[in-house]
């Protein structure tokens, strides 16, 4: 579904992403996990369309989409949930997530409507905001609109960055839950994490990212398994015992 | 005249004057909301509505006609020239949009220049009969047309703004440029329907003014810098802002123009300006770098 080949991605003259290539499935879900700074965000960001590849190409289905503009790549499927959220903060929350789903509007008016009331019935802390200003949330509610947002699109390749930050863990596990669902239905996506328990449960495969390179990959069992990795990059937040 | 009398009178003239320089102001700061670029050629488009309408009117067009008509033309300018000059130029800094904008403002003028000369051009009111006296003062009917018409593009902002999809989408454009491209809206589009919507409202109300100013070829240069006075008067960035700002510069040229000399009119928005500058230039040069695209 997703092939990327040999990038290369430079914010000015800093290189993030050094020679990546990987390869996911449709209906997979791949977690990348890596400590700040290893460029997990900039190849979500490329991947959606906002930063360019210096090198190297990104397939969709066989197709080249390297260096396309994000208003283009989220009408092929591909969504993004960004880091730091990103929201409308002066749009009401119902606006923020009728907005989710632009590149279908013209299409589906009520679809999306409808669309709308579902994700609050996955975030039922959101009910009865839905005119609160967007802005005025809990950063907690605020992540879990974000992720509402990015569902709205009715992605086939949805792109998550750290989507747990700053949510309870009952809130986290409905997050994964749905998660799971979706990739049931055939969603791809790839789930960046720095709660990496969480992300474990529910990956069917793991990369590690250091300094723009893929140090690791593998299943999240093979992880597990791994002590040089499992000390260097889950430390003390793993359980094994627990962890599966 | 009694003086209270007088002082009505000119109050009318300011808020005529006002709403003029509000409707140039609102345009900017929307303009510039929504694309980062400050479009010096703003004024090129009220004077390019205005001669279009006088022609088309003396070549016996019904003026409703000639209004509809150099309206759309106007509307197509802006947008042809969003398209051929600033997305070209897209990337480029805040300033050398600027820098493009008063280029094509010159190009206009000349243009303008070429094609009406030197001349100085008139429409008739848009409606018969003589003034309407509001107290002691006499208030000219195209001064209500020109009231009605600030007050239907102020309603349809807001409309647009508060109570459509677009409008929102657009609004969140303009909140978070990235965030919105990330959900497909194109900020190439948003640009480009700024400045046609600029071209259409530029030359509404260039036509209105058309009754009760010289409509010449250079007319742009003094309503646009008078515009961007008032929006800058009003922040730059903030659309209640631009229609106070405008108000206030059309009262303040018409009471120091009724009550000092009528020399001062033009020099008002200058004064302001300087004083703008050499109080806090960061204000508005800070605005502008804030919105490179
Ligand atoms: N806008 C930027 N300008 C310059 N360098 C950046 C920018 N964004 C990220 N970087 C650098 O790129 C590298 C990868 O960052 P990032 O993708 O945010 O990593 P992660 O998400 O894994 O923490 C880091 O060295 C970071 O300093
Ligand atoms: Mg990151």
């Amino acid at each position: 579904m997703l092939r990327i080949q040999a990038l290369d991605v430079y914010h000015g003259y800093v290189q993030a992403i050094r020679g990546l290539s990987l390869h996911a499935k449709e209906g997979e879900l791949l977690a990348i996990l890596g400590a700040n700074g290893a460029g997990k965000s900039t190849l979500l960001e490329t991947l959606a369309g906002l930063h360019r590849p210096a090198k190297g190409d990104i397939l969709l289905n066989g197709k080249s989409i390297a260096g396309k503009p994000p208003e283009y790549l989220v009408r092929q499927g591909i969504s993004l949930v960004p880091e730091r959220r990103e929201i409308f903060h002066s749009l009401s929350v119902w606006d923020n997530l009728l907005l989710g789903a632009f590149h279908r509007y013209r299409h589906a008016k009520q679809e999306i409507h409808s669309d709308a009331r579902e994700i609050l019935e996955i975030f039922p802390a959101l009910k009865g905001r839905e005119r609160e200003m967007a802005g005025t949330l809990s950063g907690g509610l605020q992540q879990m609109l974000a992720i509402g947002r990015g569902l709205m699109a009715r992605p086939k390749l949805l792109l998550l960055d750290e989507p747990s930050v700053g949510l309870a863990p009952m809130v986290v596990r409905e997050i994964m839950a749905t998660l799971a669902r979706l990739k049931n239905t055939g969603v791809t996506i790839i789930l960046v994490e720095q709660n990496t328990r969480s992300a474990l449960r529910v990956a069917d495969s793991v990369l590690i990212m250091e300094r723009g390179r893929i140090t690791f990959s593998g299943s999240s069992g093979e992880i597990m398994a791994d002590s040089t990795v499992q000390q260097a990059y889950l430390g003390r937040r793993v359980r094994p015992a627990m962890a599966l | 005249m009694h003086i209270a009398d007088q002082l009505l009178q000119l109050l009318f003239t300011g808020l005529t004057l006002g709403s003029i320089y509000s409707l140039i102001a609102l345009a900017l700061v929307t303009t510039f909301n929504i694309t980062g670029i400050l479009n010096l050629a703003q004024g090129e488009f009220v004077a390019l509505g205005a001669l279009l309408a006088v022609s088309m009117y003396a070549a016996g067009m019904p003026m409703a006609a000639a209004f509809t008509v150099s309206v759309l033309l106007v509307a197509m300018l802006g947008g042809f020239l969003e398209r051929f000059a600033i997305h070209t130029a897209r990337g480029a800094s805040g300033l050398t949009l600027i820098i493009i904008t008063i280029g094509l403002s010159i190009s206009l003028r000349g243009l303008a220049l070429l094609i009406w000369g030197t001349e100085t051009y008139s429409l008739p009111a848009f409606s018969k009969g003589g003034p309407l006296f509001i107290g002691g003062a006499a208030v000219n009917p195209q001064s209500l047309w020109i009231f009605g018409l600030t007050a239907i593009t102020l309603a349809g902002l807001y409309a647009f703004f508060e109570l459509t999809y677009w409008g929102k989408a657009v609004k969140a454009s303009v909140i978070n440029r990235a965030a919105a491209r990330l959900v497909g809206i194109n900020p190439h589009t948003v640009s480009f329907l700024a400045f046609t919507a600029s071209g259409a409202l530029g030359a509404a109300a260039g036509i209105f003014i058309a009754p009760i100013t010289m409509t010449t070829y250079d007319m742009g240069f003094m309503l646009g810098l008078k515009g961007f006075v008032a929006a800058v008067i009003g922040g730059l960035s903030n659309v209640g802002g631009a229609v106070l700002g405008g108000i206030l510069l059309g009262i303040l040229e018409s009471y120091s123009a009724g009550l000092i000399s009528s020399g001062l009119k033009d020099a008002i928005a200058i004064i302001i300006l300087l004083a703008v500058l050499l109080i806090r230039p960061e204000g508005i040069i800070g605005a502008i770098r804030e919105r490179k695209i």
